[in-house]
C-alpha cells in the first residue's frame, strides 16, 4: 500500500513538477475554456441571425409582395439552408483542418482559428435551437408588437428574442458544455489545450496513463460543474416564470 | 360627425389555405370618426378576420381598406407607421410577460413616437389613474388578474394616441365577474369620443354604447343598422335565429 502510494507520487512529480509540466495543464485548460467561450458568443451571434432569418423567411413567404426586399430574403434564406446542411453534414474535425489549411491559412493565431471554426459550426445547431425557442413563443406576442407599430425586426428584438432567449437559455448552457468537449479535437491544427497538453506530456515522460486520465478527469469535473450551474439555473427560471 | 369616413372597406375579401376557405366575400363599411360600431355573428363568420383585415394583420385577398385617405393594401404603403394609428386590443390580452406593465405602455412611445422614457412614463401612468390601476405599474402581466391584464392591454393601445380602436372579443376569456369592468373603460372611451370597431358577443354593451351594429355571417355583412333596428327589429330570418340563440 504504502509502497504503491509512494509509486503513484513519484509518477506524479515526474509528469506534473518536474519541468513544470503541469502548465502545459493549466495552459491548455485557459486555451480549452478560452476557445469554448468564443465559440459559444460567436454561435450565439450566428444563430440568433440565422434564426431569424429563417424564421421571417418561413412566417412571411405567403405574404411578401415581389420586389427587392423578398429577393433580399429569399436568397439569405437559401445560404442560411445551405450552411446548415453543409455545416451539420461535414465532421468538425474536417472543417477544423478546412479552417486551418484552405480558409484562414494566413492567420498564425490558432485560437483563433479554432474560435471560428467551432463558432461557425456551433452556429448551426444553435440556430436550430432559437429558432425553436422563437417558434415557442405565441403568435399572439408578434401580433401585439406588430399592431402597436413594431417593425419586423423590431418586435423581434424587444419582444420574441428576449422571451426565446429564455426559454433556450438551458439548451445553450449544453450547448457550451457541448463545445467544451468538441474542441478536444483542437490539437489536430496544433493548438496547445487541455487535450493536447496532457498528450504533449505523455510524449515527454512515456507515461500514458497519468496525464491522460488527469486530463479526463479535469474535463469531467468541468462537465459536473457547469452541468450543476445549468440545472441551477434552470431551477431559477422555473421558479421566476412570469 | 365629419363626412369623410375615418376608415373606409371596400370589396374586402380574404380567403385562407389557397383559397379553400373564404372567410370574407366582399365586405362594404364606412366607419365615420368617434363612431362605434359594434360586430356581432355566429362563429367563423369572419368578425376576426374582417377586423384583422382593418390593421392588415391579415393581408386581404382582394378589395381595399382606406384609413385616413390612404389605401393600406397599396404597394409601398409604410403600414407600420398607420398601425401606430390603429390600437387593437385581443381576445388573450398579449401582453409581454417579461415586461413590467410600464415597460408595456412605454415600448411604443419610446421607439416609435421618439418620446422620452419620462414622457412615455408620465402619459402611461395618467391613463393607468384612469383605468384604475395606477398601482400596478411595476407589476409583471402574470401578477394581474385577467380583468386587469385586459384594461392594460387597451392602456397599451391608448399610449400610442391611435385615431381608432380594435376590440376582438376583449371580454371572451374572462372570468364573468370581471367582464363590467373592462366594458366600463370601453364605455368611456366611447364617450370620449374613441372611434371603435367591436367585435364581441355582449350584447347589452352593443346596445348601449354601439351607434351602428353589423351582423356578418358567411364572410359578408348581413345585416346593418342602430342597435334598435338589429336587436329590435332583425329583418333576415338569419339574424333572427342568431339572436334567438344569443339574447
Ligand atoms: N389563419 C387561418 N387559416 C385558415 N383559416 C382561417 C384562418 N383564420 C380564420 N380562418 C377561417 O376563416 C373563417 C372565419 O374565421 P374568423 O376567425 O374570422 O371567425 P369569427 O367570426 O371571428 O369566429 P369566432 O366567433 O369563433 O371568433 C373560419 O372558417 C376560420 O376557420
Ligand atoms: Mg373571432
Amino acid at each position: 500500500m504504502a509502497a504503491s502510494f509512494a509509486k503513484f507520487k513519484e509518477t506524479f512529480v515526474f509528469n506534473f513538477i518536474e519541468g513544470a509540466r503541469w502548465k502545459y495543464i493549466t495552459n491548455g485548460l485557459l486555451v480549452t475554456l478560452e476557445v469554448t467561450f468564443f465559440s459559444l458568443l460567436l454561435g450565439i451571434a450566428i444563430g440568433v441571425v440565422v434564426a431569424m432569418i429563417r424564421s421571417s423567411y418561413d412566417q412571411m413567404k405567403d405574404e411578401l409582395r415581389p420586389g427587392l426586399g423578398s429577393t433580399l430574403l429569399k436568397l439569405l434564406n437559401e445560404i442560411s439552408r445551405l450552411y446548415l446542411t453543409v455545416i451539420r453534414g461535414t465532421p468538425v474535425v474536417v472543417q477544423l483542418l478546412i479552417g486551418y489549411f484552405v480558409i484562414f491559412v494566413s492567420s498564425t493565431n490558432t485560437v483563433f482559428v479554432a474560435s471560428m471554426v467551432f463558432g461557425i459550426n456551433s452556429g448551426a445547431y444553435i440556430t436550430e435551437i432559437i429558432r425553436g425557442g422563437i417558434m415557442s413563443i405565441d403568435q399572439g406576442q408578434f401580433e401585439a408588437g406588430r399592431s402597436i407599430g413594431l417593425t419586423y425586426i423590431q418586435t423581434m428584438r424587444y419582444i420574441i428574442i428576449p422571451q426565446a432567449f429564455k426559454n433556450v437559455l438551458p439548451s445553450l448552457a449544453n450547448e457550451f458544455i457541448a463545445l467544451l468537449k468538441e474542441t478536444a479535437v483542437c490539437g489536430y491544427i496544433g493548438l496547445m489545450d487541455l487535450t493536447k497538453g496532457g498528450d504533449v506530456i505523455r510524449g515527454r515522460t512515456f507515461t500514458a496513463y497519468m496525464p491522460l486520465l488527469a486530463v479526463a478527469l479535469i474535463y469531467l469535473i468541468l462537465v459536473i460543474f457547469f452541468s450543476w450551474l445549468v440545472g441551477k439555473l434552470e431551477r431559477r427560471l422555473r421558479s421566476s416564470e412570469r | 360627425m365629419s363626412a369623410e369616413p375615418i376608415l373606409s372597406v371596400r370589396g374586402l375579401q380574404k380567403h385562407f389555405n389557397a383559397g379553400a376557405v373564404h372567410a370574407l366575400n366582399g365586405v362594404n363599411v364606412d366607419i365615420a370618426r368617434s363612431e362605434v360600431l359594434v360586430v356581432i355573428g355566429p362563429s367563423g363568420s369572419g368578425k376576426s378576420t374582417f377586423l384583422r383585415c382593418l390593421n392588415l394583420l391579415e393581408r386581404p385577398t382582394a378589395g381595399s381598406v382606406i384609413f385616413e385617405g390612404t389605401d393600406l393594401t397599396a404597394p409601398r404603403v409604410n403600414i407600420n407607421l398607420c398601425r401606430r394609428r390603429i390600437g387593437m386590443v385581443f381576445q388573450h390580452f398579449n401582453l409581454f410577460p417579461h415586461m413590467t406593465v410600464l415597460g408595456n405602455l412605454t415600448l411604443g412611445p419610446i421607439r416609435l413616437l421618439g418620446k422620452t422614457p419620462a414622457e412615455a412614463e408620465k402619459k402611461a401612468m395618467q391613463l393607468l389613474e384612469r383605468v384604475g390601476l395606477a398601482d400596478r405599474s411595476d407589476a409583471y402581466p402574470s401578477q394581474l388578474s385577467g380583468g386587469q391584464k385586459q384594461r392594460i392591454a387597451i392602456v397599451r393601445a391608448l399610449c400610442m394616441e391611435p385615431d381608432v380602436m380594435l376590440f376582438d372579443e376583449p371580454t371572451s376569456a374572462l372570468d364573468p365577474e370581471m367582464v363590467g369592468e373592462v366594458l366600463d373603460v370601453m364605455k368611456e372611451l366611447a364617450r370620449e369620443g374613441m372611434t371603435m370597431v367591436v367585435v364581441t358577443h355582449e350584447m347589452g354593451f352593443a346596445r348601449e354604447v354601439a351607434d351602428r351594429v353589423i351582423f356578418m355571417d358567411e364572410g359578408l355583412i348581413v345585416e346593418e343598422g342602430t342597435p334598435w333596428e338589429i336587436f329590435e327589429n332583425p329583418q333576415s330570418e338569419r339574424l333572427q335565429s342568431f339572436l334567438a340563440k344569443v339574447l
